[in-house]
């Protein structure tokens, strides 16, 4: 009984740690479907190509990894803000839908043309982060660091949208859209913004799930569904919901996988999520009208 | 009768006639392929194009072609009873899904979310139990007699059978597509995706109608993926199931047109043509090639030809014929909202 509480313990605080990936994971959708009311269905595939560039620059041309994972973080971002002004833009006006599968034509094209430059290979950066040991439980370094990382982020993200100009602009765009560009607001500009931003964020979460998992042109596939239903879980748009969800979320999938396989624990997070959708259709925070 | 009834008696005779006189097995086998993913892309198109937009199609897929296989192999049931028993099923998982969606008001980016958890959740299962079913490396059903048809197993060595039973599945799936858009059903549906609120003010009864053309697609659906399953006899995850299943249909109808009959089987003809055309081309290097030119096209299809090539076709052709009569203002409409996914008047029946 003594050794199943530790395990109990340490699935515990291993859910915690990947609630913080998730997390940051959500983020990045969160902050585009809020402001611009646009589903990537491709973000997992941002992230993708954010691990490709990271594990090139790292392994091949011997880049320290710091510099790798800001170029990549910057080369996302722009790749967002590219997305957006090839794909979304056109499409601004027309019905929701159509924007989420021609992000679904993009998710093809970016796995695709993963396979055809890489191959489909499993990579690995080759970085190995030691295994922390706290008290008889083994504690994965990479994801304590992926945690510390999604909690800065985020503040990063709250402190851009509350304190600077542009970040207010976001702000009064996401409240309303029509009012927003005759008081002045260029909407263009804040969409680009805020593309590039949610860009940079799968840029990041890029870098920290590198120091995790191989990379391969479908790694995309492994997470990205589980975003979705974090971002939907927490309420399309409400960035705290999201949070509160990528916890609850890893937490049933550690949980899960402690007792069974790991894709029972899947099994298992999807099977609340879908429950939870009619419970409580409009998020898990949605106020109550 | 004119010309114009007679054309699909005269195409589908010729149809028929194809395998008694062509016995050539790789154009059989395109074209079985054609058929059966042409059904499986129409049975979605009967529920898409009312804008239920579901990416869990792949999930009733893998549900139709796993029961089916799981049920000959372990239990020793016949696919003819094992079907039943798999279209049952995926109809059961479609009301399971279905109901609380509809009643609760789930639309749009939000159906499609859920939906896609839902082929995830398939997946997953598949992958999860691969003690039964085999999980990523795929399942074999069993051989009744080797190298032998045995009709109780519902297996067929020659192409020629299995040909003609893929075009009379297609033929009744066009036909469901047809009393369809014949029923009074189709004019709910298209209300309720214009307005749900307006549609339920004038006595639509929302949750039953959406309900009803959700479990036809589901099963239609799953049908298609159990036959999938007899025809290849190997079915894998992630050909028969998950999201990369469900968005390969979405594209399919997408490219070919969501609103005509044969729309699904135009974009069914197109994509398989493609992917085979560059895998005979490129061979081994022609991995993800299909998949790269796919994305690129959706994405094309999406932002400038949302009716997808037969539809505009038609509406070009629908068109040319007003601009000749005399029926006032009768091309104002067509034009309108191109940009949309949403049922337009002009586009009534294929």
């Amino acid at each position: 009984m003594q050794i199943f509480d530790i395990y109990l313990l340490e699935a515990l605080i291993n859910g915690i740690l990947l609630g913080g990936v998730l997390a940051l994971l959500a983020l990045g959708l969160n902050l585009i479907f809020g402001v611009i009311d646009v589903v990537w269905i491709c973000y997992a595939e941002l992230i993708m190509i954010g691990m490709y560039a990271i594990y090139f620059l790292f392994t091949v041309y011997h880049l320290p990894f710091p510099l790798a994972a800001l170029i990549a973080v910057a080369a996302v971002g722009a790749l967002g803000a590219l997305l957006h002004y090839l794909v979304i833009e056109p499409l601004l006006n027309a019905a929701p839908i159509n924007q989420l599968l021609a992000t679904g034509g993009v998710l093809f094209f970016l796995q695709s043309a993963a396979t055809v430059a890489f191959g489909i290979d499993f990579r690995n950066a080759g970085i190995r982060l030691p295994v922390l040991n706290v008290a008889e439980m083994y504690i994965s370094y990479a994801r304590l660091l992926a945690f510390g990382a999604a909690l800065v982020a985020m503040v990063v993200v709250y402190l851009f949208l509350t304190r600077t100009y542009i970040g207010t602009a976001i702000r009064a765009i996401a409240q309303d859209r029509q009012i927003m560009p005759l008081m002045g607001v260029d909407s263009r500009r804040v969409y680009f913004v805020t593309s590039a931003v949610g860009g940079a964020l799968a840029g990041l979460a890029a870098t920290l799930l590198v120091l995790q998992y191989d990379v391969h042109p479908f790694v995309g596939l492994s997470f990205g569904p589980i975003t979705f239903m974090i971002c939907v879980l927490g309420g399309l748009g409400n960035m705290i919901g999201g949070f509160v969800a990528a916890f609850i979320f890893a937490e049933i999938i550690s949980l899960g996988g402690l007792y069974s396989d790991l894709e029972w624990g899947y099994v298992l997070a999807f099977a609340f999520f879908i429950v939870m959708m009619f419970v409580r259709p409009q998020g898990l925070l949605a106020r109550r009208s | 009768m004119t010309m114009r009834s007679y054309f699909p008696w005269v195409a589908g005779a010729v149809l028929v006639a194809v395998p008694f006189v062509y016995h050539s097995p790789y154009p059989l086998h395109i074209m079985i392929q054609i058929l059966i993913w042409s059904f499986a892309y129409t049975s979605w198109s009967v529920m898409g194009r009312f804008g239920l937009v579901s990416l869990g199609h792949g999930g009733f897929m893998g549900i139709g072609a796993y029961v089916t296989a799981l049920l000959w192999n372990h239990v020793g049931l016949s696919p003819w009873l094992g079907i039943p028993v798999a279209l049952l099923a995926a109809g059961a998982l479609a009301l399971i899904v279905g109901w609380p969606c509809f009643r609760f008001r789930i639309t749009g980016h939000y159906f499609a979310l859920v939906t896609l958890a839902l082929s995830g959740i398939v997946l997953q299962v598949i992958t999860a139990t691969r003690d039964y079913t085999g999980g990523s490396l795929g399942y074999t059903p069993e051989r009744h007699k080797a190298g032998e048809s045995a009709l109780l197993a519902l297996q067929f060595t020659d192409k020629e059978t299995w040909y003609l039973i893929a075009l009379g599945v297609w033929a009744a799936g066009l036909y469901i597509w047809h009393l369809v858009d014949r029923s009074m059903s189709r004019y709910a549906l298209e209300a309720i995706s214009e307005d749900e609120d307006a549609a339920a003010a004038t006595g639509v009864n929302v949750t039953k109608e959406k309900l009803r053309i959700t479990v036809l697609s589901a099963v239609m659906t799953a049908f298609a993926g159990a036959l999938y399953c007899q025809y290849q006899m190997f079915i894998s995850p992630d050909t028969v199931s998950g999201i990369s299943v469900s968005l390969q249909m979405v594209f399919a109808v997408v490219v070919g047109g969501i609103y005509v009959s044969l729309g699904p089987t135009a974009g069914a003809i197109i994509t398989l043509l493609l992917a085979e055309t560059l895998r005979i081309s490129f061979g081994t290097k022609a991995v993800g090639w299909d998949n790269l030119v796919y994305g690129v096209l959706l994405v094309l299809f999406i932002i400038f030809l949302p009716k997808g090539i037969l539809g505009s076709l038609m509406e070009v052709r629908w068109l040319r014929r007003q601009a000749t009569s005399v029926i006032p203002g009768g091309s104002e409409g067509a034009a309108a909202n191109g940009d949309a996914l949403r049922p337009d008047p002009s586009l009534r029946s294929g």
